[in-house]
């Protein structure tokens, strides 16, 4: 064999290794929290809200947990969303190459660079200061800070990678920039942003830091914003800090639980996609 | 004579440093097919696109001098240019159809440009379509995405998308280069049938085209106009040695 097909070879076995090496981390998750969880697991877990204070009675759900995550995590996504289609559109079709559009995008960096905690923290100090009980709103504000920085680069470089060529088309009919940013460019990215969303949903729906402080604790699925709201991470971190070797078993199964959402969460989005993907303009 | 719809005064084009298109002094015929012609890097692609003013979307752009249409300077501060641009279509070397089913890449100007009543779109699209030899084929499908259209359609697709917007002019950049001989033709047999309604502009290297196509060449070299003039003239007696030298093929 010659030195080219060695290298070739060489590497390909090293992209390889790479990849399985990506691959493994994540069965072996997968594999650990299912093994541990499974005996916890049943429809009780999903139904009921916990008996017995705070996660420690062994009995009853996590359904608190549930629903508290998905209504904090939809509502700052939701949230997140409103602020960042229009900083991502009005960067890449009113701001250009402007010394304003390259500083925001530093600043997006900075802020995606810092920990959820400091979110936390942050919203907690407002919070002090307005004389505001931990509730839902404020877990949902907090988080949405937390993400929207993701999720606006992450919709900022879709949008920006689309051709130049559908804008000249819009423009050259007399569109306005409003129009062929929302009509033209939010058609053409629009898989993009579902992927951008997805991923703003997942950190949302699996931080636990930045709601420690901001969303209250409680055994109870809230029926109002003002009310307090549990999630699933901190569930399986109360649960999990517990000596009792039965309930650090269910933090397992509440980490089944929450993998399983986003799992379906992504699957479907992903089948959602498939159906715009054929229009996009390569 | 021929009747001029645009009138192009000491056009000077700037992208930054780059002197791209230097004192252009033209009048545009009404209703002819006017070939702009010249060697790649010329300028015709900058001087068709200052006429619509998509020039300005270039990074470092700067336009001195006037541009006509119909006895209003298209440079003028206060001028709205989504209205020039509604009046000068564009067809793009590359067809450039919009993320969207075949029915909305045509209805899209229209509905921007306030048409609301769905069968008056109906109407526009069905219309547009037959102008630009497309109906035919499309009628049965106007749902699917524009992308599964073969490239010659999706050229006659844009060229009815630039036609529902009812411009007077058609900015056409080398709108066959891209094409299988048989949809460049059928473009081509399409403009030639529409040059009684609109002013047509058609930058073109390949000067077969021009002399099928063109009532009035203008000759362009590094950014200079050097000759221009009704076809007949401009190729079988050119007064400029460069424009000889072009049209016999020395160089281009």
């Amino acid at each position: 064999m010659n030195k080219r097909k060695l290298e070739e070879a060489f590497f390909k076995g090293l992209m390889l290794l790479s990849t399985s090496i990506v691959v493994g981390s994540l069965l072996a998750v997968f594999a650990v929290v299912i093994l541990n969880g499974a005996p916890a697991l049943s429809i009780s877990m999903l139904t009921q809200t916990p008996k017995g204070g705070y996660y420690l009675g062994k009995e009853g759900g996590i359904l608190n947990a549930i629903i508290g995550s998905l209504y904090l995590a939809s509502g700052a996504t939701a949230l997140a969303f409103l602020l960042s289609l229009p900083i991502a559109l009005y960067l890449n079709e009113y701001a250009g190459k402007s010394r304003f559009a390259s500083l925001t995008r530093l600043s997006l960096d900075v802020l995606w660079g810092i920990p959820s905690i400091v979110y936390g923290a942050f919203a907690f100090i407002i919070m002090l200061y307005l004389g505001a009980r931990a509730s839902l709103l404020w877990g949902i504000i907090t988080v949405t800070l937390f993400v929207f920085p993701i999720m606006t680069r992450a919709i900022d470089e879709v949008v920006k990678m689309s051709p130049f060529k559908l804008r000249e088309a819009s423009y050259a009919l007399g569109s306005t920039r409003l129009e062929t940013a929302l009509k033209v460019l939010t058609r053409q990215t629009l898989p993009g942003m579902l992927t951008a969303v997805i991923l703003a949903f997942g950190r949302a729906i699996g931080d636990a830091a930045s709601v420690l402080l901001t969303a209250g604790y409680t055994d109870s699925v809230p029926r109002s914003l003002f009310d307090p709201v549990a999630t699933l991470p901190l569930a399986v971190f109360f649960q999990l800090g517990t000596p009792i070797p039965e309930v650090q078993q269910r933090a397992y199964a509440s980490g089944v639980i929450l993998l399983v959402l986003v799992l379906l969460l992504s699957i479907a989005s992903r089948l959602s996609t498939r159906k715009f993907m054929k229009y996009l303009i390569k | 004579m021929f009747k001029p719809h645009i009138s192009i005064q000491k056009l000077n084009v700037h992208y930054r440093e780059r002197h791209v298109l230097k004192d252009i002094t033209v009048d545009i015929p009404e209703k002819r097919i006017t070939a702009i012609i010249g060697p790649s890097g010329c300028g015709k692609t900058t001087l068709l696109k200052s006429l619509n003013r998509l020039v300005d979307l270039v990074d470092g752009v700067k336009v001195s001098g006037n541009v006509l249409v119909d006895d209003v300077n298209i440079f003028d501060d206060g001028i709205d240019v989504t209205e020039i641009r509604k009046k000068m279509g564009l067809i793009a070397q590359m067809p450039n159809p919009l993320p969207m089913s075949i029915y909305d890449n045509i209805a899209y100007g229209p509905r921007i440009h306030g048409v609301k009543d769905e069968r008056k779109l109906d109407q526009v699209v069905e219309h547009c379509l037959q102008e630009a030899g497309l109906w035919d084929e499309v009628k049965e499908r106007l749902k699917e995405p524009a992308s599964r259209l073969s490239v010659g359609q999706q050229q006659r697709l844009c060229l009815a998308r630039a036609l529902a917007v009812e411009p007077e002019c058609l900015l056409c950049d080398e709108p066959t280069s891209a094409l299988d001989p048989i949809s460049a033709q059928y473009i081509e047999t399409q403009l030639l049938n529409l040059k009684k309604d609109y002013t047509i502009l058609f930058v073109t290297h390949v000067l077969r085209q021009a002399r099928r196509l063109a009532d009035y060449v203008i000759f362009l070299y590094l950014g200079e106009l050097i000759e221009h003039g009704p076809a007949e003239t401009v190729f079988t007696q050119p007064s400029n040695p460069r424009t000889k030298a072009y049209i016999e093929g020395v160089f281009g």
